[in-house]
């Protein structure tokens, strides 16, 4: 058995992964080390072809994998180890080591100081929203079609519905219609949008594809492939309307219906999830309910853009690499992150106050979608920070600054509220 | 031109295990099937209990062959390598109706000589099994019920006989059966004509098709359709017995079962249909299936559904198993009748088969050679950290974890592809090997097993099925080619 010792171990390559273990090895650790299942460095990114990526960190538009590229090109020079074609299957949290297999070593057994979760999502499937009619080829996840297609170079079907709003539907959309293929609709079971406006825009309307919210998919016909599917007119409590049902012929029905992060290994390491973000419970620095294991990127919450998930990543890394140098942190007081009406979760989930005070970023979801709003966080009844917004949508990450002066202020729990709604 | 002893139609539990059966004796058996894989209809969506047959209706064939198959699995079990645990089922009385109804079925139990069964008290059955109904009233354990992986044991029973020299035809279909003199002589297939002296109809769904080509149909065959909800592995609800409904006048009630596996299964629907390939789940038998079993196991919730499936279990009418020679067609002999039980009298009716043969004049001489054992595919995730790394020393293709829910190596994938009766489609790996039963659903593995079926089997990705011919998953390249 290869067995081994790091400062920092990262699980996981794409955006998530390769920000912490640069930040790891920044702040002065000697040895840090990524752990990928893949054949190369980047996760999702590389099948990410399409522009949209880091508008907010680099101020230019990139692909997904030249996003990726900016950072996988400092993994080298700044000699953070990588072992590819790696899959991790069990962590050991009380002797801090964990277990990883690969073609040329075998069983690897690789100890840690700090260890950083940043093995992302995966989608959901068919049988998690129980999609009734047959079970013929044809199916597939809006992403998996994305690797069949932007990685392999094939082709998975000649006509597509699409079902979900979600980003990587709305560009699937668009990378059909450009690769030769009819997408007849996107239907959307919620009365709003799930991805991005700009998405919807850039990859629906300007291929004129029809969009249909609050409908859903009743029926897929096809013993062999797919060959239609049944789409009906929802009510407010998401239920199929009788008599609305339409079939449209197709031969590939594609799912971007929600992302799920991926937290089996979490699980086995014994750390604490959030039963809404379906990602472990975290605070500022990004540490988990176990110490010396931290959390990043979309194993955490689900994010639309990778750029926030590098701005997270980055805290998170930095800190194992503190850890793992000795650096602690005692916390005086924790303070619970507690969602307020209209909102659905926030991470970090506490806050712990110390010596060392930082500006705080606190990210989270609304409920529902909402125009002219403030935005509060409050404790013990005095407001921390507030924040204004056109409009918001559950769609679309929302993120607020706690500012290092006011972290003293703090009680035992704070809230975040949508409030003022103006009509 | 060389003639068969005996041709087996269907390649579904019954048949390879007739076929497993006969692979004893010195004798040139085929099996026949019109899909791509063995199990292909009824018994890849079967239930997976092993039933003791305590409810079947005293003195038929079926009661017969249910009860002598039960105790058989332990060994077969062993012999063929299939997962098999006797876990036990409680029939759970949960209203005072079906409370009064325990004593009957119990003396049931007895008429069909199956006596090891207890009444329970409330208290007992809750103690059995904590996450039965607090609204329990009593009910009636039955120990030896148990459960198997039914994809690995249709594959072991076909395996092993081909180890012992049974030859397959799979994605063969039968088209007509030519007598000579009144006695069976050839098979016709869609790829050519089989000699044979003895044809078995083990077509299960499709039996009356069979029959007609030698006019002895005198039963009509249509689908009962069973449609399950598999669950999550880890719901804090997950059962350790089979929870078996109490059938009343007005339902027969849904089942909880657990599975080898460790994914409950919950259902099944009954529904008669005609279409021999309608396998569409419905709304209406999803919702009927919660609401039903939510009276044994009151926390089943949908939201923790993996997936949903259906089988077709053949109904013939007039129903009851019918396992006989013809006595107008010399060579001819009919399984049919055998429904949802049929998985588990598959073992005894092997034998009962045999013994029809010899009736008939087909002479049995021990093979000497006849290897019971069948060794499965390398289980890679029970091996401890020594003997995993050992294995991807000795083969790297073991280090390379492809399904990351069920942890399947490539090494695996590859066994699966290379043995006797290799798989060819997704479908045969998952059944095989359960990538893309995991909660990913093969989200992440299916690209990767569509590459390593199509380097495996030197064919383009593009002819890779999900199940049979017509069922490919890509369509071509990109436009940029591959």
């Amino acid at each position: 058995m290869f067995e081994t010792n790091y400062d920092v171990v990262i699980i996981g390559a794409g955006p998530a992964g390769l920000a912490a273990a640069i930040e790891a090895k920044k702040v002065g650790t000697q040895k840090v080390l990524i752990v990928e299942r893949d054949h190369a460095l980047g996760g999702i990114l590389q099948q990410c072809i399409h522009p949209g990526f880091g508008l907010h960190i680099f101020n230019e538009e990139l692909t997904g994998p030249e996003y990726a590229y900016r950072f996988i090109g400092q993994i080298k020079p700044l000699g953070i180890d990588v072992l590819l074609n790696t899959m991790v299957l069990d962590i050991h949290s009380d002797d801090k080591r964990l277990y990883a297999v690969n073609r040329e070593r075998g069983v690897c057994n690789i100890g840690y100081k700090s260890l950083v979760l940043a093995m992302g999502c995966r989608e959901r499937t068919r049988g998690a929203i129980a999609i009734p009619g047959t079970r013929p080829a044809g199916i597939f996840t809006a992403g998996t079609a994305q690797r069949y297609i932007n990685m392999q170079g094939y082709m998975v079907g000649r006509e597509f519905v699409i079902l979900g709003s979600g980003d990587i539907g709305m560009i699937m959309a668009r990378r059909l219609t450009l690769e030769g293929a009819k997408v007849k609709a996107v239907v959307e079971i919620m009365p709003y949008l799930t991805g991005l406006t700009r998405n919807k825009v850039q990859c629906l309307d300007d291929f004129d594809i029809p969009l249909f919210l609050k409908h859903t998919i009743t029926d897929i016909k096809g013993k062999n492939r797919v060959e239609k599917v049944t789409v009906a007119q929802v009510d407010d409590n998401l239920c199929p309307i009788k008599g609305t049902e339409w079939d449209i012929d197709c031969d590939t029905l594609l799912l971007s219906v929600g992302l799920i992060p991926e937290n089996e290994l979490s699980k086995k390491a014994q750390v604490k999830l959030d039963p809404i973000t379906l990602g472990p419970i975290v605070k500022q620095r990004m540490e988990t309910s176990i110490k010396n294991i931290y959390a990043c990127g979309n194993v955490l919450h689900v994010n639309d853009l990778a750029d926030n998930v590098t701005v997270e990543s980055q805290i998170a890394g930095m800190y194992a690499g503190l850890n793992a140098l000795g650096k602690e942190f005692k916390p005086r007081k924790v303070t619970e992150c507690i969602p307020g009406e209209y909102i659905r979760y926030i991470v970090p989930q506490k806050l712990e106050v110390t010596e060392d005070r930082q500006d705080i970023s606190l990210y989270f979801r609304v409920k529902e979608p909402a125009r002219n709003v403030t935005l509060e966080i409050s404790s013990k009844g005095e407001t921390i920070a507030r924040a204004r917004r056109q409009k918001i949508n559950p769609g679309e990450m929302e993120k607020m600054k706690i500012k290092a002066d006011a972290i003293d202020k703090l009680g035992d729990e704070l809230i975040v509220s949508v409030a003022e709604v103006k009509s | 031109m060389e003639i068969m002893d005996v041709v087996i139609i269907g390649a579904g539990a019954v048949g390879t295990a007739i076929a497993r059966e006969l692979s004893k004796y010195e004798l040139n058996v085929l099996v026949v099937d019109k899909n791509e894989d063995v199990g292909g209809d009824a018994s890849k969506s079967n239930s997976g209990i092993i039933h003791t047959g305590y409810d079947a209706t005293p003195g038929t064939l079926e009661s017969r062959l249910v009860v002598a198959a039960n105790p058989m699995y332990d060994k077969l079990a062993r012999e063929l390598d299939v997962p098999f645990t006797r876990c036990g089922a409680i029939l759970t009385a949960v209203s005072q109706e079906e409370y009064e109804l325990l004593p009957e079925l119990f003396r049931k139990s007895h008429e069909n000589g199956v006596y090891d069964v207890e009444m329970l008290t409330a208290e007992q059955a809750k103690s059995l099994e904590p996450q039965i109904s607090p609204e329990v009233k009593g009910g009636i354990y039955i120990p030896r019920e148990g459960i198997i992986d039914p994809f690995t044991l249709v594959v072991a029973y076909a395996e092993n006989a081909a180890m012992n020299g049974v030859k397959f035809m799979l994605s063969t279909k039968v088209i007509d059966i030519h007598l000579e003199d009144g006695r069976v002589s050839r098979v016709v297939t869609d790829i050519g004509e089989i000699l044979t002296r003895f044809v078995i109809n083990a077509a299960g769904l499709y039996t009356d098709e069979i029959a007609k080509m030698v006019n002895q149909c005198d039963f009509t065959v249509h689908p009962r359709k069973g449609q399950f909800y598999i669950m999550e592995k880890d719901i804090p609800y997950n059962i350790e017995k089979i929870l078996l409904p109490v059938p009343t006048k007005h339902s027969k009630g849904k089942l909880a079962s657990p599975t080898v596996h460790g994914n409950m299964l919950i259902g099944p629907t009954a529904e008669d249909l005609e279409d021999k390939e309608d396998y569409a789940v419905t709304a209406e038998g999803l919702e009927e299936i919660i609401e039903s079993v939510r009276r044994l196991l009151p926390a089943a919730s949908p939201k923790d559904s993996i997936t949903q499936y259906c089988g077709l279990r053949p109904t013939k009418t007039p129903e009851g198993y019918k396992i006989e020679a013809s006595e107008e067609v010399q060579g001819y002999i009919g399984v049919t009748g055998v429904r949802s039980t049929g998985v588990t009298a598959s073992a005894s009716i092997a034998g009962y088969v045999v013994d029809i043969l010899a009736d008939e004049g087909l002479e049995l001489k021990p093979k000497v050679s006849f290897e019971p054992y069948r060794i499965g595919i390398t289980k890679f995730n029970e091996l401890s950290w020594k003997e995993k790394d050992e294995l991807i020393r000795q083969n790297p293709f073991y280090g390379h974890v492809v399904c990351r829910c069920e942890t399947v190596t490539e090494g695996q994938i590859i066994e699966a592809i290379q043995r006797p009766i290799g798989a060819r489609s997704l479908d045969a790996i998952k059944r095989r090997l359960r990538p893309g039963t995991g909660r990913c659903q093969g989200g992440f593995c299916s690209p990767r097993i569509v590459e390593i079926l199509a380097r495996e089997l030197n064919v383009p990705a593009e002819t890779i099925t999900k199940h049979r011919k017509g069922s490919e998953i890509l369509t071509g390249p990109n436009r940029l080619g591959v």
